[in-house]
């Protein structure tokens, strides 16, 4: 299976280049998504699975391996618990600084930004959280699916 | 800092060790074990506080974010949520001394992938019993079970298989629940709970809010193994890794049980779901054939972890039948029984991980002259079985006994002759292993002569939690008057 | 007959739910091979994220994004937007589907490596062997 898949992924030219120049353009508008998901549509979720759709779509043209060159199977991990705990802890902070849990104004106390900054700015730290989780559990789940739980074959 | 935030505590300590496992626990198995423990123990020292401060100034309610409902998630404790609190963090942390040592034998090297989504199970199970909202409550149902399926996943064997079917029927139960809100949310336009209480009865939709209570509760009738609806539960619980067994059967069903007493008392009203009385009717015919069915299934089977599934599914028969008598007695003995048969529940896993741990094995043959080479372990097994066949000063025996009351209020003969012949079943059932334990020799005798008297205990981790169960079915069942008054009555709707 | 007719034609989105809700069920139920059926659980979810989202449709509502400085200068008729709380929902369901999806695809992987083959029967069989 393996020799296969390392014959007919990334042999093409036309491939090869095309998502060599669409990776970046996909990040950057997935960063896009995430900054923007408070006051437009978008957020977390969708702008992680565009993060996670260009590292698939790297593992896709040039083999799984070529992937986690950009983005190591420990750094996935870092992130896959980073994320949710960007989540919790914006929550927890905002109970520490006298508001209820996620209550973004509370952390006004902290760093005087006024309140409705705050409000603003809270649901920013949120998403972001949830992008880099949803990110990296995209990839996460495409390299354990397509590698029958190895992470280094695959296709 | 206050007790304002106190039960979110409880949740958010064993979430961030989750995380905290992940990562750590990659790098080296140290830090699992204390991680684990430190944020259980935090849990129950904060629930049994919570208990302490419902009790005293009544229901705490909480909004996440300041978010006001019924627009914002709400966060309920009442006296019965915070029962439930104090039950999941006692029996989650008694469980995980057993599991950090099973687990550390049979999944070496994947302990952190286990104790990741053990300790997210566990925040699930929070979740749901302190959520007062409809759709929060799906997410959080879905959270437990996805964790769920990947710890029976984990087992040897079959177990990939039987989690597979666990998937498909928790999935068809999940999108009935979904539905249910979504009748619900289209006949109220909220998804609070307490709102949807208020509105519902004022509409005159009989047919479409029987609709959504129907879907609803056959959606969690199928999560929780309702008899007709109970086929993927005997495989996918005995043939779960030992570790999560423990965690999973004590738990969920019983907490799928307490989100049904929730969506009757809270959500949907007594009156609404108890209008046609041939509805009830049914139901408990269904549930007296669940407690006769898993009984006589229990005792075909060859293998005690196999046996104690199916006396599972009769006791989920014991706790529905109970909400649908329909009476103050019936709901209390359920309410009660939620309690002692978590507990029960736990002890006699722990006992069947404790001799996995020595032998591998929990066939009934390989349980002869069990009491010469574990005999502290025996002696909390029959505390166990008495527990469950409901004998006396332990505590099963008070909530069968305000079971049989309500189904004597109720006119329910069925189900008090149900409770009755189970009853005899499951003394039937333990005594027989009871015998084989104490007077049956080992097969063959030939080079196991010395093994038979050899006592060989399990681990002090696995034990000490095995014992504190067995005091506590006894403690639990000495202080159900006061449990009974304090907390379970104070759940019991006005007029019921 | 007619009357039938324009009933399905005026809720064509709920018979639609219902009918793709059917084959979901069939396809979880009476399929053999596990792969199937795990599509049918999708197509299952489908039908009820469709059900949802329909429910917050309004006749000539536009899209809930609104002027912030418009919406606190006057009030937004809700008359004009459709509802986007199904919606936020379903994106919640949407997303307890895929974990769903993924967990069922690892286990089907796992039963592969260890029966060689996906059909419901044939593992079975090889069980009783």
């Amino acid at each position: 299976m393996r020799d296969i898949n390392e014959h007919t992924a990334g042999e093409d030219l036309i491939i090869k280049t095309s998502v060599r120049l669409m990776v970046p353009f996909i990040q950057v508008f997935g960063l896009y998504v995430i900054v923007h998901g408070h006051y437009s549509p978008g957020g977390g979720f969708q702008g992680g699975v565009i993060l996670g759709a260009s590292f698939i779509l790297l593992a896709l043209a040039f083999g799984m391996k070529a992937s986690q060159e950009y983005m190591t199977v420990s750094v996935n991990a870092v992130f896959n618990n980073l994320g949710p705990a960007i989540f919790v802890g914006v929550g927890v902070l905002c109970t520490l600084f006298g508001g209820l849990f996620l209550d973004y104004s509370a952390l006004d106390n902290l760093i005087p930004l006024g309140v409705v900054e705050w409000r603003s700015f809270g649901i920013f730290l949120v998403e972001v959280g949830v992008g880099v989780a949803v990110m990296s559990i995209m990839v996460l789940l495409y390299w354990n699916l397509s590698s029958g739980g190895a992470m280094d074959e695959g296709l | 800092m206050n007790a304002t935030n106190l039960h979110l505590f409880v949740l958010v300590v064993p979430l961030l060790a989750a995380l905290a496992i992940n990562l750590l626990g990659r790098r080296s198995r140290q830090w699992i074990a204390p991680l684990v423990l430190g944020s259980l123990a935090f849990s129950v020292f904060g629930s049994v506080i919570i208990m302490a401060r419902v009790v005293e100034y009544g229901t705490l309610r909480y909004t996440v974010g300041n978010w006001q409902p019924p627009y914002g998630i709400e966060l309920v404790v009442d006296p019965l949520s915070a029962l439930m609190m104090v039950l999941i963090a006692v029996v989650a942390l008694l469980a995980s001394f057993s599991s950090l040592k099973s687990v550390e034998q049979e999944l070496p090297g994947r302990e952190h992938f286990f104790f990741t989504l053990y300790m997210i199970l566990i925040v699930g199970l929070f979740g749901l019993v302190l959520t007062g909202d409809a759709f929060n409550l799906y997410v959080l149902l879905e959270i437990t079970s996805i964790t769920t399926y990947g710890l029976i996943a984990m087992g040897k064997g079959r177990a990939a298989l039987s989690s597979f079917n666990y998937i498909i029927m928790g999935s068809i139960a999940a999108c009935f629940y979904l539905l249910g809100i979504g009748y619900i949310y289209i006949l109220t336009g909220t998804l609070n709970m307490a709102d949807i209480a208020r509105i519902l009865p004022t509409l005159n939709a009989p047919v479409a809010t029987a609709t959504a209570i129907a879907f609803v509760l056959v959606g969690l009738w199928i999560k929780m193994a309702f008899f007709p609806l109970h086929s993927w539960l005997p495989n996918a619980y005995s043939q779960a890794p030992t570790g999560a067994g423990t965690l999973i059967a004590p738990l969920m069903t019983k907490v799928t049980v307490y989100l049904m007493v929730r969506v009757i008392i809270t959500m949907y009203t007594p009156a609404l779901v108890f209008t046609h009385e041939w509805i009830a009717r049914g139901v408990v015919w269904a549930a007296s054939l669940a407690i006769i069915c898993g009984s006589v299934l229990a005792l075909g089977q060859k293998d005690l972890r196999r046996m104690l599934t199916y006396i599972i599914i009769a006791e989920v028969g014991y706790m529905v039948g109970g909400i649908f008598l329909a009476n103050a007695n019936g709901l209390t003995g359920s309410i009660l029984h939620i309690v002692n048969d978590a507990f029960m529940t736990l002890c006699l896993f722990l006992v069947v991980a404790a001799i996995i741990y020595r032998q591998g094995s929990v066939s009934l043959v390989s349980l002869r002259g069990i009491f010469r080479r574990m005999p502290i372990t025996m002696a909390a097994f029959t505390l166990g079985a008495f527990a469950m066949i409901g004998v006396p000063p332990t505590c099963g025996f008070f909530s069968k006994w305000y079971l049989i009351l309500g189904g004597i209020d109720g006119g329910h003969w069925e189900f008090v002759v149900a409770l009755i012949v189970s009853s005899l079943i499951n003394a039937v059932l333990f005594f027989r292993i009871i015998e084989l334990g104490y007077f049956g020799s080992l097969p063959d005798g030939d080079n196991q002569e010395h093994a038979i008297d050899e006592r060989r205990e399990a681990p002090w981790w696995m034990l000490s939690p095995l014992v504190l169960t067995a005091v506590i079915l006894i403690v639990v069942g000495l202080s159900t008057g006061p449990l009974v008054n304090n907390v379970i009555r104070l759940m019991i709707p006005v007029g019921f | 007959m007619e009357a039938i007719i324009g009933e399905v034609v005026a809720k064509y989105n709920y018979w639609i739910y219902v009918v793709l809700m059917m084959i979901g069920f069939y396809a979880m139920i009476g399929k053999r091979n596990l792969v199937k059926k795990l599509i049918g659980m999708n197509i299952f979810q489908t039908s009820i994220i469709l059900f949802f989202v329909s429910t917050g449709v309004k006749k000539g509502g536009g899209i809930p994004i609104v002027d912030k400085y418009k919406a606190l200068a006057s009030n937004i008729d809700a008359a004009t937007i459709v509802n986007p709380l199904p919606h936020v929902l379903m994106l919640t369901a949407i997303v307890v589907g895929v974990s769903v999806t993924g967990v069922a695809l690892a286990v089907l992987q796992r039963i592969y490596r260890e029966y060689g083959t996906l059909e419901e029967d044939e593992i079975l069989e090889k069980l009783q062997r």
